[in-house]
């Protein structure tokens, strides 16, 4: 029933107009009884922000108050709480359903190809909200579509990946608690013996008992139905839980199904007696046949802590404390080594078998194993005053020659050739006159006067002059950058178009050498944003002050000089390309003529 | 005796050492002649001792194959010895001396060496190394020292085999925060003076007219480095950054860098000359040849 009666009131004041108020797909519609009012209601589904109603218990009527996202509400006043109860119980199922098919919109702007998790886009739009300058270069690249998402990330990972480390999934081990062991609910009145049976526990049970899991695999769904099969195991477990082996004994003389409960677990005794085969004997230990745990009865506790005595016919109906547990602990340290939906317990069943095939096949010791173990044994067995001396093969220490690094300093030194007679007589003769020099000053003292007053004040002229300059162009403080003297927009600017263009760069680079439509593609699409970003670099230059023109001009040539580079290895690679491609169809024609 | 020191320690008592370019192909076709040159430095020497009394000043003589230390003024206490010589102050006397003793010894070591045929260059490295050898040791004598710096007087051009070892004394200064100021008196741009300047903070200055040279260094290399913070020095306008090459010495504007230890290469090389690290195919040149392969097969 998705129409009711109600009143339709805009505010608590308000009296109400009688109408019917309708639900259909995804949207809420209310027809007022009376076709002169105009307040006719059409609600989208997705629109509804919240809904509120009225308790039941109080004394007010049943109010329904639903307000939607651009913050108005409507109150609908129903005629009981049922049908209040009712609508709202529609209304959320469609809420659910609508929040549903919103996700998956984004996921369909992506192209086929890269199917994005949630998870990711979420990482991604994080990292950008983060850091404005990735957004900006963002904004600009990938949605005017010169670069996709994809490229965009790509050298980026590292922005990426430490999220996602951490989100990773930890794996979840094995419950030390025995629920498979847990006593069954009592009902005396009925005499019925309740087993609760979850995912959790059936795991547990095929994880514990390989015997049990084989019998399933082989008669379920063949011999009889899951229900069935586990009717039996709980038979079974409830009589080894009475202790009552006689009984235990006929029952398993009769159903046969029942017996492969009862007896002891056959494929675990086999395991474990390969275990012990394979303990490198190596290990100071003395281990024999008699330490695999399924044989410990003779420690004598049972289940719940009794001692009794044993029979030696129906020992194999009873199992002890010891053995249950130590079971339960070599799975727990095992671990939860399968990863399968675990509804479907045959799968359960039949994942755990191929583990244990795929470990039993690694375990087999092979000839060159066993080789191997005795060749061990026979070298830890030695004594080591009996052995002969050892001769290792020593590696030689490779110290590198220091004078090889400092002779490749001087190298091969490149020089104008000069007559070597020359050389000698013009060094002679120059530490000749410098002797002199130092003779005549020795002698003469210092000039007098050292210096001409009209060389001085011409030195103080040319040294203000320089200094008044370069304070002009470059600052009052010889550390300050030119940036700071820009004005801040132009300065953002300038940096933005830094980082864009080394971006654009980066791209540009690495497609070369084109192999692909697709890096062709490409690289027209940088190419042309990047003669954007040049004429932009222009247009910026011009607009600056002209004082500041000159420095800014400066700052600006080692990215236009790099955007230059770019643009002659376009062309000359297309070039390249239609001569061959003119050489290659011009073969063709021959050939084909 | 330690507070009076600490009293008359003010902020700019400076350590000014002095790399003095002695080379003699260098000074044997100027016009102006060394002796000239000389007296300029001295008088600026005795005006910077002239403005502390605890300023000290230590000269170091950069040859064409050899450097020395010449004069100390912290240790020249005496100015009685050279009284017997006319004209001369005193207190250089031993420098002069010092001065001739260590052009004599150049002069023999370039005759046992073999016909270096290298650009007449100094040895800058090698002066450079002494001073900050000088000046650590400074460092280290207690906290009361003076602040040092070094002034560079240099007319030789580079040479460019002593790239490395020059960058690396750079390196060294500015990790010391020892600024190198430099005077550069000959011809051509001195990349590697400039440079030094650059990067440890200090001065440099090429001045146009040797005559004047006292002025321009009392105008712009005796201001300690306390007062620095407050006179406008003139500053160049821009830097000369160029590098050279690690296999032939030529400077150059664009080459190999290694990634490894950023040794910097001319030409393409198989292995790294400094760590031995061993290069990869560049991918450009490489995919090129591929493509070229690839289409030639459907020509032929």
């Amino acid at each position: 029933m998705s129409d009711w009666q109600v009143k339709y009131k805009s505010s608590l004041k308000d009296r109400g107009t009688e109408g019917i108020l309708k639900l259909r797909e995804g949207i809420l519609l209310f027809v007022p009884n009376d076709p002169t009012s105009d307040s006719k209601l059409k609600v989208l589904t997705p629109n509804i922000k919240s809904q509120k109603y009225t308790k039941e218990g109080s004394k007010k009527p049943a109010w329904l108050n639903l307000s939607n996202k651009q913050g108005d509400s409507h109150i609908f006043e129903f005629q009981n709480y049922q049908d209040m109860h009712a609508c709202r119980a529609l209304i959320t199922k469609a809420l659910a359903k609508c929040e549903e098919e919103q996700p998956k919109k984004p996921a369909a702007v992506l192209t086929s190809a890269e199917q994005l998790s949630i998870a990711d886009l979420e990482l991604r739009f994080k990292v950008l909200r983060e850091n404005i300058e990735l957004q900006r270069l963002h904004k600009e690249f990938v949605e005017t579509k010169v670069l996709t998402e994809d490229e965009f990330w790509a050298t980026r990972k590292k922005l990426l990946g430490k999220d996602s480390i951490r989100k990773s999934k930890q794996q979840v081990g094995l419950k030390s608690m025995m629920v498979s062991g847990i006593k069954p609910s009592t009902d005396g009145r009925t005499n019925r013996v309740t087993f609760n049976l979850t995912s959790e526990i059936i795991f547990q049970i095929f994880a514990e008992k390989p015997a049990v899991r084989q019998a399933f695999i082989n008669y379920v769904p063949s011999k009889m139905t899951e229900k069935d099969f586990w009717t039996k195991y709980f038979r079974a477990e409830y009589l080894y839980s009475t202790k009552n082996t006689a009984v235990a004994a006929a029952e398993a003389a009769e159903d046969e199904e029942l017996a492969v409960f009862l007896k002891p677990d056959e494929i675990l005794a086999q395991e474990a007696r390969q275990k012990i085969r394979r303990v490198d004997p190596t290990l100071d230990m003395e281990a024999d046949q008699g330490d695999d745990y399924t044989h410990l009865m003779d420690h004598g506790i049972q289940r719940d802590g009794t001692m009794d005595v044993v029979e030696p016919q129906n020992g194999q109906f009873r199992r002890s404390l010891l053995q249950d547990l130590n079971r339960h602990a070599a799975v727990v340290l095992e671990g939860r080594n399968i990863d399968v939906d675990s509804e479907n317990t045959r799968s359960v069943a039949e994942a755990l078998a191929r583990v244990k095939q795929v470990s039993k096949a690694d375990g087999e010791t092979t000839k060159d194993a066993n080789q191997e173990r005795l060749a061990r044994m026979s070298r830890l067995a030695e004594m080591e005053d009996l052995q002969a001396p050892q001769n290792f093969p020593l590696a030689p220490l490779s110290i590198k020659d220091p004078r090889d690094y400092f002779e490749s300093q001087q190298g091969n030194v490149v020089n104008e050739p000069r007559g070597a007679g020359t050389l000698k007589r013009n060094v002679h003769e120059a530490y000749g006159s410098l002797k002199e020099s130092i003779l005549e000053i020795r002698t003469k003292g210092l000039r007098d006067p050292l210096i001409k007053p009209e060389v001085a004040f011409e030195v103080f002229r040319s040294l203000t002059q320089t200094i008044s300059t370069a304070k002009n162009i470059i600052g009052k403080n010889p550390r300050e950058s030119f940036l700071d003297r820009l004005p801040k927009s132009t300065r953002d600017e300038v940096l933005h178009h830094w980082t864009s263009i080394q971006e654009l760069l980066k791209h540009f680079w690495s497609s070369y050498p084109i192999t692909t439509t697709y890096l062709h593609t490409k690289v027209g699409k940088l190419k042309d944003a990047m003669s954007n970003s040049y004429s932009q670099l222009e247009a910026m230059k011009e607009s600056v002050q002209s004082e500041l023109r000159h420095q800014l001009s400066l700052l600006v040539r080692p990215m236009q000089q790099a955007l230059d580079a770019a643009f002659q290895h376009y062309d000359a690679d297309l070039q390249r390309r239609t001569a061959k491609s003119a050489r290659g169809s011009a073969g063709e024609a021959n050939g084909s003529v | 005796m330690a507070t009076v020191a600490s009293k008359l320690y003010s902020d700019d008592v400076s350590l000014l050492v002095l790399l003095l370019d002695t080379n003699p192909l260098f000074w044997s076709n100027r016009s102006t002649t060394f002796s000239q040159f000389l007296s300029h430095v001295l008088a600026f020497l005795n005006a910077v001792l002239g403005l502390n009394q605890l300023n000290r000043v230590v000269v170091i003589a950069t040859g064409y194959c050899s450097c020395d230390y010449i004069y100390d003024s912290s240790l020249t206490l005496s100015g009685n010895s050279e009284s017997g010589r006319t004209g001369m102050p005193a207190l250089f006397g031993s420098l002069l001396e010092k001065l001739e003793d260590f052009i004599v010894k150049d002069e023999e070591l370039i005759k046992e060496q073999e016909h270096d045929e290298r650009i007449a260059s100094s040895l800058l490295s090698g002066s450079l190394s002494m001073a900050l050898c000088y000046i650590q040791r400074v460092f280290r004598s207690g906290h009361l020292h003076p602040q040092p710096r070094i002034l560079c007087l240099q007319g030789s051009p580079d040479g460019p085999e002593q790239y490395v070892a020059v960058m690396n004394s750079i390196f060294s200064a500015q990790r010391l925060m020892v600024p190198i100021d430099s005077c550069y008196i000959g011809t051509q741009n001195s990349a590697f003076l400039q440079q030094a300047s650059y990067i440890t903070g200090g001065v440099h200055h090429a001045p146009k007219q040797l005559d004047g040279l006292f002025q321009f260094l009392t105008t712009i290399f005796a201001t300690d480095l306390h007062t620095r913070s407050f006179v406008q020095l003139p500053k160049p306008v821009g830097v000369d950054f160029r590098a050279s090459c690690f296999c032939h010495k030529k400077t150059i504007d664009m080459g190999y860098v290694c990634s490894v230890c950023l040794s910097i290469f001319c030409e393409h090389h198989k292995k790294c000359s400094t760590c031995g690290s061993v290069f990869g195919q560049s991918k450009l040149d490489g995919a090129s040849t591929v493509s070229d392969k690839k289409r030639k097969a459907p020509d032929s």
